[in-house]
């Protein structure tokens, strides 16, 4: 077969869904930000859940379920996305080729522990990590990774590897493209929808494990965990809190600053002068959720007794949680 | 987050191969994107998380090392797979991969069998029937 090159022009972003969908959209002609992305989705969220372990430590995440921006972003937009998964990895990587032969390039999930282009510290079982694939060359395919500087190639079999990866969730060879991206699509008025969303979400869910309420849950149970769990388990549960928030993919702040820089580009594209001290106010929070990264972190390292410095650091967790909660109880209340 | 406040602290996680994206403020409090090689408490957080892979593999190796356990074990722990998702692979029930941590049992299963999890692990089957003489190998 021949090789085939899409003109795909690759944007390194921080977060991979938010990249892939701002990579396709421009293909397709129409200039997406990645924030832009991340707001119509409304990816912006927390949730808290104690008594659900991975590996044993509590799941916080700052952002909503993976494969939630994509499906609002398209619904939100009217932009429309053929989607496919697989039981066969034949079939699958012969529609791939088939829809690359069309001139199309190809969002899927894939696995990141199988992508032996990404650096090893990195390659957990995390089953939903999306690229592109634009072309091929030889045997190999042409990879656009979002959160890569460059594109990348990757050979066959690891790239069928990574697309069948099993676990939570299966990847069954999932992907993605849109066919056309129609002329006159409202941005604007995906984005009205995305901000009400995110700021009723965030503001009024009364169930603490969703939305800010979820927050202060979070510091609550902070503040037992020297006592109920002893002094290596906090650790870990805080050590994974952080990585949650600053882990590879969120752009920093636990995904906080990637939502001020859509408030802030809102407010310029459409002239919504009230929005420019939002924007503002979200990334002070975000600043507080790496102030208290930053302490977390020499408490992760810190030798000492940690009594103190858990109940100092749930202070900050919940002060962030009572200023979110009372944030987005605004941001419902400003003119679109 | 102001662009000159975006961290560089290098922990050699990336392994120089890209930086990340950071999105950081201007004097005008409009966004940009900023590449940063890493931040000092992320460092701290990643080094724990493989501190304790990397203590439970030992476990296991230790283990096999003892005759207690068969090295499916560790090779499970190494791939930072649990036993519902190393079934899953495998598409045997759960109890059945658990049986396959007995040295007895495992020293009973079939050259085809042996072949499936060595395949799991993207391994060879004599590299299956042991582990790394090394810790963290």
């Amino acid at each position: 077969m021949p090789d085939i090159r899409i003109p795909f022009e690759h944007h390194q972003s921080a977060h991979c869904e938010t990249g892939v969908i701002s990579n396709l959209m421009g293909f397709h002609g129409l200039q997406v930000s990645e924030p832009m992305a991340f707001g119509i989705g409304s990816g912006l969220f927390f949730s808290f859940f104690p008594f659900i372990k991975i590996n044993g430590i509590p799941v916080a995440s700052y952002r909503n379920l993976p494969g939630d921006i994509f499906k609002k972003f398209s619904k939100r937009t009217g932009i429309s996305f053929e989607r496919h998964s697989y039981r066969s990895p034949e079939k699958a990587m012969r529609e791939l080729d088939e829809t690359l032969e069309r001139g199309l390039p190809v969002g899927m999930l894939t696995s990141v522990f199988y992508l032996p282009y990404l650096p090893k510290a990195f390659r957990f079982h995390f089953n939903a990590h999306n690229i592109v694939v634009y072309g091929k060359q030889g045997n190999d395919y042409l990879v656009s990774d979002p959160v890569m500087e460059e594109p990348t190639i990757i050979a066959p079999n690891a790239l069928v590897r990574a697309r069948f990866a099993k676990g939570m969730p299966n990847t069954n060879g999932r992907m993605y493209f849109p066919t056309k991206v129609p002329a006159g699509v409202d941005l604007r008025k995906a984005a009205i929808i995305g901000i009400k969303a995110t700021a009723k979400d965030m503001g009024t869910i009364p169930v603490p494990l969703f939305g800010g309420r979820a927050i202060n849950y979070l510091a609550k149970h902070m503040r037992q965990w020297p006592e109920k769990q002893g002094d290596r388990k906090s650790k870990l549960y805080l050590g994974q809190v952080v990585r949650m928030q600053e882990e590879i993919g969120t752009g920093g702040g636990g995904f906080r600053f990637m939502y001020a820089a859509f408030l802030r580009e809102y407010a310029d594209t459409y002239n919504i002068p009230e929005m420019v001290p939002m924007a503002a106010e979200m990334t002070a929070i975000g600043d507080r959720w790496r102030a208290f990264a930053y302490e977390a972190g020499r408490a992760v390292k810190g030798r000492d007794g940690m009594n103190g410095s858990f109940e100092a650091l749930a202070d900050i967790v919940d002060e962030c949680g009572h200023r979110e909660r009372d944030f987005f109880q605004r941001l419902m209340k400003v003119k679109l | 987050m102001k662009k000159e406040e975006v961290p560089q602290d290098d922990g050699k996680l990336l392994e120089g191969k890209f930086k990340v994206v950071k999105y950081a403020v201007d004097e005008e409090g409009r966004y940009d994107k900023v590449a940063s090689v890493g931040w000092e408490p992320e460092n701290v957080v990643m080094e724990q998380a493989w501190d304790a892979i990397h203590e439970n593999v030992e476990h296991a190796r230790q283990q096999f090392l003892k005759g207690e356990w068969s090295p499916l074990r560790y090779h499970m722990e190494k791939n930072l797979m649990e036993l519902g998702m190393l079934a899953d692979h495998m598409g045997m029930f759960r109890w059945r991969v658990w049986w396959h941590f007995r040295p007895s049992a495992f020293n009973n299963l079939s050259p085809a069998v042996l072949q499936r999890y060595a395949d799991v692990f993207q391994i060879t089957v004599d590299e299956l029937k042991t582990v790394d003489k090394a810790p963290n190998a």
